[in-house]
């Protein structure tokens, strides 16, 4: 089998473009995800039905779907709604964030939810608001349980994003289906994306392992 | 200081406290015992509002508990609590988890507050441990880390839930020590213990609960050596 290096060099400026927007999307994913997801988690964390009912529901849609029917739905139903024509970046972006936030809604209960309960009460009888026992007692320690789960998150989302190349969004997958379609070959394009991937979820694990070391010794 | 009037405390259909009275005086001693399972711990949470309370009224320095419109933060500034398996904030400190609510809470300055902890410490005998985290220390260590941080708050009230039954026997003493002295510097004090040389050598009162009732209450040596109900000898004879 002949391996023609050229192709991947000729293609590298659009490879390096999609690694860039493949990041991108990533790093929104899970910016955007956090912050939707701290919200779901607490609401699914109250003690009220009522409150609790939609925020279940909304983890167990994201969760209980593919994230490429929501990608298509988003896209050619969603976002069409307020933005024409759609585009595949913001789709991207809104389908990611909202896929993340029901992973990380149930990463931030598990997390405070494993805290001993003994932890509040002890705040709580020394006088402190709930706010203030969740801000300076369980907080810090639910934080620490957290971050392998949401390093682990943010590997699934960056290899997920691939998805995104279906509409067309110009990140790593979509210039390597092009680069397919345009030289008609199968191994050389494909697996150079692998190899990109690759190196980006390594390069994450091990920041997540150096980082989960550093707050062992702490 | 505190005045119990008809506490009913219920889990679902689970009728744990069914009809509790009792007044506490400044500088009282009174000590809880009794069977696993009786209320004990459900009876002491009520008094800082740990749990809620189904029935009945609560008075804590002259505020009913019970009244939507009390602030149980304020009360609880006023009431501290040990707990038998310490809790300890084990991100923190010894120092920090001493000065923590005095500064977050009461709004003590830093410096002031870590003065004071630093005294509370080496009250309780553990000042050289400031700067080390409670994973590091003895069960006994940690159960008077804990009651100094109580003490931090300054309050009026301390409720103790068997503060020496998570600890090796060696390390009982120690707790009790600190607890002695306390009740001698004038602490009105709420113990649920098992040990009872402390009731009868500190408390002012025993009182023997059963079955979400307050079965009989009396001075320590009279309870201790005249027992008038069958269930308190019964319970007595297995612990004494
Ligand atoms: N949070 C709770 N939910 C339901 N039942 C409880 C709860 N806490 C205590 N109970 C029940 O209340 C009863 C009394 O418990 P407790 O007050 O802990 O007794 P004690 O401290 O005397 O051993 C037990 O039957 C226990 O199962
Ligand atoms: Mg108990």
């Amino acid at each position: 089998m002949d391996f023609r290096t050229d192709i991947i060099v000729d293609y590298m400026p659009f490879f390096i473009k999609g690694t860039l927007l493949t990041l991108g999307l990533s790093l929104a994913g899970i910016f955007i995800g956090l912050i939707l997801g701290l919200i779901i988690g607490l609401g699914k964390m109250s003690t009220n039905a009522w409150i609790r009912f939609p925020f279940v529901w909304y983890v167990n849609i994201f969760r209980g779907t593919p994230l490429l029917v929501q990608i298509l739905l988003i896209h050619f139903g969603v976002v069409p709604l307020f933005m024409s024509p759609s585009n595949p970046i913001v789709s991207a972006i809104i389908a990611l964030s909202l896929n993340a936030a029901a992973y990380i809604a149930e990463i931030f209960r598990a997390g405070i939810q494993s805290i001993d309960k003994g932890q509040m009460e002890a705040a709580r009888s020394l006088g402190m608001s709930h706010i203030q026992a969740m801000k300076l007692v369980i907080l810090p320690q639910a934080v620490k349980r957290m971050i392998p789960p949401l390093g682990n998150e943010f590997i699934v989302l960056l290899k997920d994003s691939s998805l995104a190349a279906i509409i067309a969004a110009p990140e790593l997958m979509y210039w390597g289906r092009a680069a397919q379609g345009q030289y008609i070959r199968v191994w050389e394009p494909y697996i150079t994306v692998a190899v990109i991937y690759l190196m980006l979820t390594l390069s994450l694990t091990y920041l997540m392992n150096y980082i989960e070391r550093r707050m062992k010794t702490e | 200081m505190i005045s119990v009037k008809h506490l009913k405390k219920s889990f679902g259909d689970n009728e744990v406290l069914k009809d509790i009275s009792l007044d506490v005086k400044p500088q009282e001693v009174v000590v809880v015992i009794g069977p696993s399972g009786s209320g004990k711990s459900t009876f002491i949470r009520c008094l800082n509002l740990l749990e809620s309370v189904t029935g009945g009224h609560v008075y804590v320095t002259g505020k009913d508990l019970t009244d939507k419109k009390t602030n149980i933060n304020e009360i609880r500034k006023n009431v501290g609590m040990v707990f038998q398996h310490f809790n300890l904030f084990p991100h923190k400190t010894i120092l920090e988890n001493v000065t923590l609510a005095p500064i977050n809470v009461k709004g003590v300055k830093k410096q002031e507050a870590e003065q004071k902890a630093l005294a509370l410490l080496k009250k309780v005998g553990l000042a050289e441990k400031a700067s080390a985290y409670p994973d590091s220390l003895s069960g006994g260590q940690k159960q008077r880390v804990a009651i100094a941080r109580a003490l931090a708050m300054e309050p009026k009230i301390m409720l103790f839930d068997e503060p020496t039954s998570a600890l090796d026997p060696e390390m009982v003493g120690e707790v009790l020590e600190v607890m002695k002295q306390l009740a001698k510097d004038g602490m009105t004090m709420i113990v649920v213990t098992h040990e009872m040389g402390f009731a009868r050598e500190v408390g002012d009162r025993v009182i023997f609960m059963d079955n979400g009732y307050i079965m009989e209450e009396n001075e320590p040596a009279a309870l201790f050596s005249n027992p008038q109900h069958e269930r308190t000898k019964a319970f007595l004879s297995k612990v004494l």
